[in-house]
């Protein structure tokens, strides 16, 4: 995991404040577990253990450590949502077995096979569809995945923060060529991107 | 009667017959679940030799060991085993091994659909292992997405055999959750209300509901996969309004729960043994009920985290990652428990206890991870790569395999009477433990390094070699560990020297017996008062075995007899008369596979074959029950005489239908989402033309499906009264048969069902209601006959409200389809 963008990166984030979290949780319970195995002298009442472990930790513990989580998720799920934005990009990417067909909306009759033209630094919402099976098209370094299917178009906001080479890949298997199934993203500065519209360079 | 000499005579009424002949006719219990158990334990060996093959081929990178052909394969083979092979089967062979013992009673609800079910997976299961020794296996991944999966993309064989091998297991998957759930509602010791059930039934119960409710999907998936690829009706197809999000909602929609059906009995063996190597008693007995219940309710919630790439609205997304993370509450409650348990009692580190504390371990991670992976925008990232295939291991792994491994050392000495001799299992705990984690925690980390799942091989550059070799090592390191269990099993069941009854001082009904278990379990059956028998009164078993509980004197003719109790009370309820050892199971699991194998191999002509024979064997299965004359209630000590079964309203049978029927109906309501799914979310809706409705067909279906549950019930008053009810049947079926006409002519006259899935949804709903008129005929005909050679009597009723009950289903499900066949016609 190396984010170059923004949906990558607070991705990343959530993942580093959950492992961090998760061990917590998971040093308490290995903690607790020890504990049992120690000699004690006269055991608490029933109700008491109940009202312990049960009520406390097994029930008001994990609602509490759910709820923060559930509502930060949340916040970074609408964060990424593909909303107006008059900086936004549009391209399409079509998947078929073992390729994928990119076209722009800045430039309708250009397409590219395989390699996708994107503006570094502006959001770009690429609408994903197939035209045989499942796929999907997934950029780890620049955001999460979605999946290309057939009947259906889904839109997915990538954002790459520096001009580059990211490379792209198909996650959902589509069969005996799957293995080598991928593509690349190349983010242009300005000018390049500008070039990329304008003329016929790849 | 001296013990021995009850044994003796109990032994003649009940074993089976000697000799490997016996396995085909033994209808019993304890030689069903031994059965199960090992046959799923083979198919536990074959998936993680799959493992070890996947796990050969990826230590390297540009492995050329397989080529993709050959590796998707081997990975849908080992998921599919391992799900529907191993884990499945082994709670079904452990529950019906047990819980007739843990009960207090001498067999389960129906023996023989006991056996039916054993044979209906052996064949099943046998089918998709030949299928890989053709080197024709299932190839699109254990969860088979079309279109991959369609005829399209996938035309050979293989796909083929996953939907109809799959379906044939699923048969029995649902046979014995209908055993479980009839038994462990009515088949207890008296006085065992279902506050005073062992934790186990209740898990077990909870386990087969979900069974009951979860599976239906998938089979109705599989249906229309397999009728999209022989007959070409495109219910998963874009371009002819099918849509292939149909089949992941119906797969989630059984693989969510599914999840939990492989847990929640694992989690029944810790809630048993945990106690017991702790000397105490479980800590919120109630609390883990509320916790498995909410659990099972919540499972069915939560599908759509499988779903969460696939463009569902946001607001769906927020709902369904809530759920996901709420139901960790559930499990937190059970974790917790068992923890207040451990700090209750004085945990000692035997060797079950290691197995559960791996389990703890192991199974805790695997519910972080699962929390994590239920948050959306991490599932994005996460989804499909390694760190998924980690996550699963951990839950299924730690989740089932340990406590399984908890449960074999456990019961050990009960399946074979003997105890451990050669300390190998501490050993082998240690290399599967360390073994483990060293395989998954390394996959957790080559996943988030972007490893995708099921791909066969990867570049150098990849910068993933050492880490998948690491996890390749520990994968072997594990397979050591898993030889040596199978080895100290094997010498513990040859070598081993006696044990004494109940080594772990254990407190519930199944070490009241002798070890191993003879046929009958309890030569008589036991009051219970607590939720502990062994411990208020350690000298249980040999009263028992002196035959001083419930049916201590053998009955009628020397048969196979026991009791069943109020469901919630546990009052003695009516008896019970067993059928005894016959090889019709085998007989009719073999005619379904010969139905299943027809459809297969597309020998069409031989399918109506197959179905006659069924329907035939079905009959004289049936048959066989009753009397043709009145019983006068039957003495079963402590001064309590009970009906016979066929004396009362509502007997085993009623009950065995009552839950059928609700797998049925989550079948039929499954279909009726399908449809509601595909005319508001598929693309190319609505479709070209509508069904032509006719006013006068959907009035006469109605009035018959009317007309035949009003008879019904007449024929029910009827025989209380003891007047004849032969105009009330004949009236029944004539019902049953104009329903079914109409709905035939209503399959007729389907728009193009090949052309738009319109017509394929509607040709699929009338040949599912065709073919409950014609069950529901059948049913009455049959009671017809019964009638007729005297098998019934006002006394004798049972078999009424059983006949009543497929009508009435008839006659909603007739009514359903008419009504989403015509109205939408009528509204344009
Ligand atoms: C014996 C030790 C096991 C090992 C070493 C092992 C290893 C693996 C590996 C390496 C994969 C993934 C390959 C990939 O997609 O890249 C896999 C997939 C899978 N395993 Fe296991 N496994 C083991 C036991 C189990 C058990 C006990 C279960 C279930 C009860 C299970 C269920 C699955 C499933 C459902 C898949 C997904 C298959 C698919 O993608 O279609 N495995 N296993
Ligand atoms: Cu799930």
């Amino acid at each position: 995991m190396a984010p170059a963008g923004p949906a990558a990166r607070s991705i990343a984030t959530l993942w580093w404040v959950m492992l961090i979290g998760a061990v917590l949780i998971f040093g308490l319970v290995m903690i607790l577990l020890g504990l049992s195995f120690r000699r004690r002298g006269a055991a608490a009442d029933e109700a008491r253990h109940i009202r312990v472990w049960i009520i406390s930790l097994g029930l008001a513990f994990p609602a509490a450590v759910l709820l923060l989580l559930l509502a930060y998720g949340l916040v970074i799920g609408e964060q990424l949502l593909p909303r107006n934005n008059p900086e936004a990009v549009s391209v399409q990417a079509e998947a078929r077995r073992w390729a994928w067909t990119f076209s722009y909306d800045a430039r309708p009759e250009r397409t590219t096979q395989n390699v996708l033209h994107i503006p570094a630094g502006r959001p770009v919402d690429v609408a994903v569809t197939s035209e045989d099976v499942i796929h999907s098209f997934w950029v780890p370094r620049l955001a999460g995945k979605i999946d290309a299917i057939p009947g259906h178009v889904n839109i997915l906001r990538i954002e790459a923060d520096q001009p580059g080479t990211y490379a792209g890949r198909s996650a959902e298997f589509s069969g005996g060529g799957y293995d080598g199934f991928s593509f690349t993203v190349i983010a242009h500065d300005a000018a390049g991107w500008d070039a990329f519209l304008m003329d016929g360079t790849e | 009667m001296s013990i021995l000499e009850r044994h003796r005579k109990l032994t003649a009424i009940w074993s089976s017959e000697p000799g490997f002949k016996g396995w085909f006719s033994t209808v019993n219990h304890t030689d069903l679940g031994r059965m199960f158990l090992v046959t799923a334990f083979f198919f536990f060996l074959v998936g993680g030799v799959l493992a070890m093959l996947i796990r050969a081929q990826l230590a390297t990178p540009d492995s050329a060991f397989m080529g993709p052909e050959i590796y998707n394969q081997v990975f849908t083979m080992h998921g599919t085993i391992m799900m529907f092979l191993f884990a499945i089967p082994m709670f079904e062979g452990l529950a019906i091994y047990l819980l007739p013992k843990l009960l207090g009673t001498r067999d389960l609800a129906f023996p023989r659909l006991t056996a039916y079910g054993y044979w209906c997976y052996v064949f099943g299961g046998t089918m998709l292992l030949v299928s890989m020794f053709l080197g024709i296996a299932p190839d699109g991944g254990w969860f088979m997405y079309p279109p991959l999966t369609g005829a399209i993309y996938s035309p050979g064989i293989n796909t083929d055999f996953w939907l109809i091998g799959i379906t044939f297991v699923e048969i029995s998957a649902i046979a014995a959750a209908v055993e479980i759930t009839v038994s462990v509602l009515k088949f207890r010791a008296p006085g065992m209300s279902l506050d005073k059930m062992p934790i186990f039934a209740w898990y077990a119960l909870v386990t087969a509901l979900m069974i009951l409710t979860g599976f239906p999907p998938l089979i109705l998936g599989s249906v229309l996969l397999e009728l999209e690829r022989a007959f070409g009706l495109p219910f998963f197809q874009a371009e002819l309004g099918g849509d292939s999000l149909l089949w992941q909602h119906l797969f989630w929609l059984f693989g969510h729960p599914e999840v939990y059906i492989i847990f929640l009995p694992a989690a029944g063996i810790i809630s048993t043994v945990l106690p017991v190597m702790c000397r105490t008693t479980l800590l919120g007995y109630g609390w883990i009920v509320a916790a498995i219940v909410a659990l099972a309710f919540l499972s069915f919630g939560l599908w759509v985290h499988h779903m969460f790439t696939t463009g569902i609205p946001h607001m769906g997304l927020a709902f369904f990652s809530a759920a996901s993370t709420l139901v960790a509450v559930p499990t937190g409650v059970q974790i917790f428990a068992w923890i207040g348990t451990m700090w209750k009692g004085r945990p000692e580190l035997r060797l079950p206890m290691l197995h559960i504390l791996g389990f703890f371990v192991t199974f805790v991670i695997g519910g972080l991870t699962g929390v994590m992976v239920a948050v959306v925008p991490f599932d994005w990232q996460a989804h499909d790569t390694a760190f998924i295939t980690a996550h699963l291991h951990y839950v299924l792994f730690g989740g089932f395999v340990f406590p399984i491994l908890a449960g074999l050392y456990y019961w050990l000495p009960h399946f074979t009477g003997r105890k451990r001799f050669f300390r190998l299992g501490e050993v082998a705990f240690a290399l599967i433990f360390t073994g483990f984690h060293v395989t998954f925690l390394a996959m957790h980390w080559v996943g988030l390094l972007g490893q995708r799942r099921r791909i066969s091989t990867y570049q150098a550059e990849d910068g993933w070699t050492a880490i998948n070799l690491i996890s390749s090592i520990g994968g072997f390191v594990l397979a050591i560990g898993i030889a040596i269990v199978v080895i100290e099993v094997a010498l513990h069941a040859v070598t081993a020297n006696r044990g004494k009854r109940n080594p772990w001082k254990a407190t519930t009904l199944e070490w009241a017996m002798m070890t191993p278990a003879p046929a009958y379990n309890f030569a008589s059956l036991p009051h219970i008062s607590s939720r502990e028998p062994l411990n208020d009164d350690p000298d249980l078993a040999v009263r028992l075995a002196r035959g001083e509980g419930y049916l201590g004197d053998s009955g009628p003719g020397g048969r196979r007899e026991t009791l069943t109790v109020n469901a919630s009370s546990g009052q003695p309820d009516y008896h019970v008369i067993y059928p005894g050892n016959t090889r019709l199971p085998v007989f009719m699991a073999a005619v379904t596979g010969l139905f299943f194998l027809s459809l297969l191999l597309k020998f069409y002509w031989i399918t109506p074959l197959a179905v006659s024979g069924v329907a035939f064997l079905a009959c004289r299965w049936v048959w066989t029950l009753g009397h043709r004359g009145d019983l006068p209630d039957q003495p079963v000590g402590h001064g309590v005489a009970l009906p016979n079964s066929i004396a009362v309203d509502h007997g085993s049978g009623w009950w065995g239908s009552l839950f059928l029927l609700t797998a049925n109906a989550t079948f039929f309501g499954s279909l009726l989402f399908g449809f509601a799914f595909l005319w508001t979310v598929a693309p190319g809706w609505p479709p070209p033309a509508l069904f032509e409705p006719s006013l006068l067909e959907m009035a006469a279906g109605l009035a018959a499906a009317a007309a035949s549950t009003a008879a019904i019930r007449r024929a029910i008053r009827a025989n209380r009264n003891g007047q004849t009810v032969m105009p009330s049947l004949v009236l029944a079926i004539a019902g049953a048969l104009v329903l079914g006409a109409v709905i035939g002519s209503l399959m007729l006259r389907t728009p193009g069902p090949s052309a738009h899935a319109y017509g394929a949804t509607l040709l699929v709903l009338g040949g599912y209601g065709l073919f409950h008129a014609a069950l529901g005929a059948l049913m009455a005909g049959f009671l017809a006959m019964r009638v007729r050679r005297g098998f019934t009597s006002p006394v004798r009723r049972a078999e009424f409200p059983i006949v009543r009950l497929w009508i009435d289903y008839l006659a909603v499900v007739g009514m359903l389809v008419l009504l989403a066949a015509h109205v939408p016609g009528f509204l344009t």
